[in-house]
């Protein structure tokens, strides 16, 4: 027992880690953390959209570059992705004199960039594989109803594919805040990033990752709990009966 | 050429065990789903609070801390078990947790959460009619499942499946700090070794883009396979 | 393979992980975890053998000692819990001895000083490397460590502090321009950053106090309770540098910069 107590002693008496300097830290990546998590989502959701509608349109001359870029960022790791991003351009000969500058001298764009990207691919074959598993016969009924192949896609297409996309979209998304702490690599202090900082600093890996733990834990509660809601509303015709 | 400074054959050593290892992890990480995900879609009540409460603590911790919890916690809580035990039989064994399975069960208890949300989609989407068809002409639970809701499940599931996985074959990397050498701790110790950060990113990209590749021709199979009696509604 | 899989069906047998008991053995054989590369302290050959600073110290003081030792590589982040899971019984990796990390883990009295060094390109406008001088500047330090807290302190409300994972980042940015100043242990900069490229240079402060900042120098690892463990090693210490064991060492390692590294008295 007196190893386990040996842990779990810091946390109660001895709190020379969590101090208010500390805790900053672990604010500070708080707040990075959900700002990189909730922009890339956001704006890789609007890309991934038409490019599912690319990929299933059966046309090759569309499927093919998406399917490309997909394959390509699913493919690799996403820390390679942050590195290019971050690394690569910075090497364009003149472009600390161009209007571009900001873009690298703050890791923030570049790690935007890569998560983003990211983010997109995943989601945008979610959406595909969705889409594809509709049904021919919701289809036919639209067309029976005379509906135009473009109000089939709004009206019946889209609306099933999404709710099927539903659960998967929510990994995608608790994977990307998971995903989100390697933006340490490139001198970003995101949560993760203050959790390393002060294991280095007092070399206490346990409370230091367990905190942070914590912390994801809470946020990614939140985003579970808002895809349940969000399923009860979708879903509900397809309960198991 | 593809010496790489002296590395090529230790960056392959690495790739061979990343492979090995995501395979292994990807076979328990869909055993767990799938028995989950049945767990949460059943109507016993225990059995689907029990579920839910795995898959929302497992998805809510990120997989370092959780390999760091469940690999050095384990082994702490072992040894405790084993101080214990010595001090009542004047023993002295000290029990050590293997890292490659250590590392199999923690991505194969973390990607099963995963799985099983998966899982639990394509269940829904499987029309009910089906089931009681299945149930119509007397199958038995277990042979329903095999023979109607698997098949026809797993037609949804792929797509999702195929995304857990290539997610699951990169968290690979994470098994460097439980003492594994996948590829990527090779190319980062490589890295650090020569001073030449780009190098060694290329041989890793280009691993995991090979694995992805056959991966995504088995997937494609597997696909034609689960569509059988569909046609394409696009 | 063949036993990892035997291994493997183990695991799923028992659930927990594949056991295989083993006895602790004889006191006197220890596994010492370090973590490479980190030039010259430890790294490996090209042919795979570890070797450096701490390994051969380490080893000279095992065999004062008497005991039995074989190292154990092990990733940075996996270094410290592995030592208190008892995966192994020391650490000997370069790590500064401070009041803050006394809190969780014993240390053996200091076995070298390290001290930390400003670097920076040739063309550098710095010359004075103080508060003033720095002020807007974009410094480099890896994430955690003492010089990350000394500049902090220092120059934090005034300098913009880049944080980065390891040393080999910090010359790829330096290159791209994006740096002013990388602030770094003495031997790192040295092998990252001057052996590599003559483009940049060491210059400034050479510092090792205040010891708040900057610890009292490298010490050997040890879980809190491995008392005697840390004695025997403090006692092996003091015999290799009085019979010259460590003066050989060091001079093999820091024979022509002998300036900027102290001896630990």
């Amino acid at each position: 027992m007196e190893q386990w107590l040996a842990h779990i002693a810091p946390f109660l008496s001895d709190n020379a880690i969590f101090t208010p300097s500390t805790l900053a830290q672990y604010w500070q990546g708080l707040v990075r953390t959900v700002q990189l998590v909730f922009i890339s989502l956001v704006i890789g959701l609007c890309l991934a959209v038409p490019m599912a509608l690319g990929r299933a349109s059966g046309r090759a001359w569309l499927n093919a570059p998406i399917w490309l870029f997909t394959y390509v960022f699913r493919g690799t790791p996403l820390l390679i992705q942050l590195y290019v991003a971050y690394y690569g351009f910075a090497f364009i000969d003149g472009i600390q004199d161009t209007r571009l500058a900001f873009f690298i001298n703050d890791p923030v764009y570049p790690a935007l960039l890569a998560f983003t990207l990211n983010t997109a691919a995943y989601t945008a074959e979610i959406f595909v594989g969705a889409i594809r598993a509709t049904s021919r016969g919701e289809l036919e009924a639209a067309r029976a109803y005379g509906m135009s192949p473009i109000t089939a896609y709004r009206r019946i297409v889209l609306p099933s594919a999404f709710r099927r996309a539903l659960p998967a979209y929510g990994n995608e998304v608790i994977f990307m805040l998971h995903a989100s702490a390697i933006a340490s690599a490139v001198t970003i202090t995101d949560l993760t990033g203050a959790a390393y900082y002060v294991y280095a600093r007092f070399y206490s890996p346990f409370p230091a990752f367990i905190f942070v733990a914590v912390v994801y834990m809470l946020l990614s509660f939140a985003l579970q709990g808002g895809f349940k809601l969000l399923e009860a509303r979708m879903l509900r015709h397809l309960k198991p009966g | 050429m593809l010496d790489f400074q002296g590395y090529g054959p230790r960056l392959l050593e690495g790739a061979w065990l990343t492979a090995e290892l995501a395979l292994a992890s990807l076979a328990a990480a869909l055993v767990i789903g799938l028995v989950v995900a049945s767990a949460k879609s059943s109507r016993s009540l225990v059995a689907k609070s029990v579920a839910t409460f795995y898959t929302t603590i497992i998805r809510g911790v990120p997989d370092l801390v959780m390999m760091m919890l469940l690999f050095y916690g384990g082994q702490i809580g072992i040894n405790m078990a084993t101080d214990a035990l010595n001090a009542h039989l004047g023993t002295d064994w000290f029990i050590n947790v293997n890292a490659f399975a250590a590392g199999v069960v923690t991505l194969g208890v973390i990607y099963g959460a995963y799985m099983s949300e998966t899982f639990r989609g394509a269940f829904l989407a499987v029309d009910a009619g089906q089931m009681e068809a299945a149930r119509a002409y007397g199958m038995s639970g277990w042979l329903a499942f095999r023979r109607i809701r698997f098949p026809l499940m797993m037609r949804h599931a792929l797509p999702g499946i195929n995304n857990n996985w290539l997610v699951l074959l990169k968290s690979t990397a994470l098994v460097s700090i439980i003492g594994l050498s996948d590829m990527v701790y090779v190319a980062d110790q490589a890295t650090k070794a020569t001073h030449q950060p780009f190098l060694f990113m290329v041989p890793v990209g280009l691993g995991y883009l090979a694995i992805t590749a056959v991966s995504e021709l088995v997937v494609l199979g597997l696909k034609r396979r689960f569509d059988t009696g569909f046609s394409q509604a696009t | 393979m063949h036993t990892r899989f035997t291994a493997l069906a183990l695991a799923a047998v028992l659930g927990t992980g594949a056991l295989m008991a083993q006895t602790a053995g004889a006191a006197e054989s220890i596994r010492i975890a370090t973590n490479v590369p980190y030039k010259p302290m430890e790294y490996t050959t090209p042919a795979g053998d570890l070797t450096g600073f701490d390994i051969e110290l380490g080893n000279a003081l095992c065999a004062e000692a008497d005991l039995k030792c074989s190292w154990v590589q092990q990733s940075w982040n996996g270094i410290i819990p592995g030592l208190m899971a008892r995966k192994y019984d020391a650490i000997m990796s370069s790590m500064t001895i401070t009041e803050d990390r006394k809190r969780v883990l014993r240390f053996s009295e200091p076995y070298i000083v390290v001290p930390s060094g400003w670097f920076v390109p040739v063309d550098t406008t710095l010359a004075d490397y103080d508060g003033d001088d720095l002020a807007g500047k974009r410094i480099a330090v890896q994430r955690g460590t003492v010089q990350d807290q000394y500049v902090t302190d220092q120059f934090g409300s005034r300098a913009k502090i880049k944080r980065y994972t390891n040393a080999d980042d910090i010359a790829v940015d330096m290159s791209a321009g994006r740096l002013d100043a990388a602030f770094l242990d003495f031997p790192t900069g040295q092998s990252t950053l001057l052996d590599e490229s003559d483009k940049y240079k060491n210059a400034g402060p050479v510092l090792t106090e205040p010891k708040k900042y900057f610890g009292t120098g490298f010490g050997i690892a040890f879980r809190r309770n491995q008392t005697d463990l840390a004695k025997r090693f403090n006692a092996a210490l003091a015999a290799v540098k009085d019979d010259g064991t460590y003066d050989k060492i060091y001079d093999k390692y820091f024979g022509d910069a002998a300036d900027e590294s102290e001896k630990a008295k």
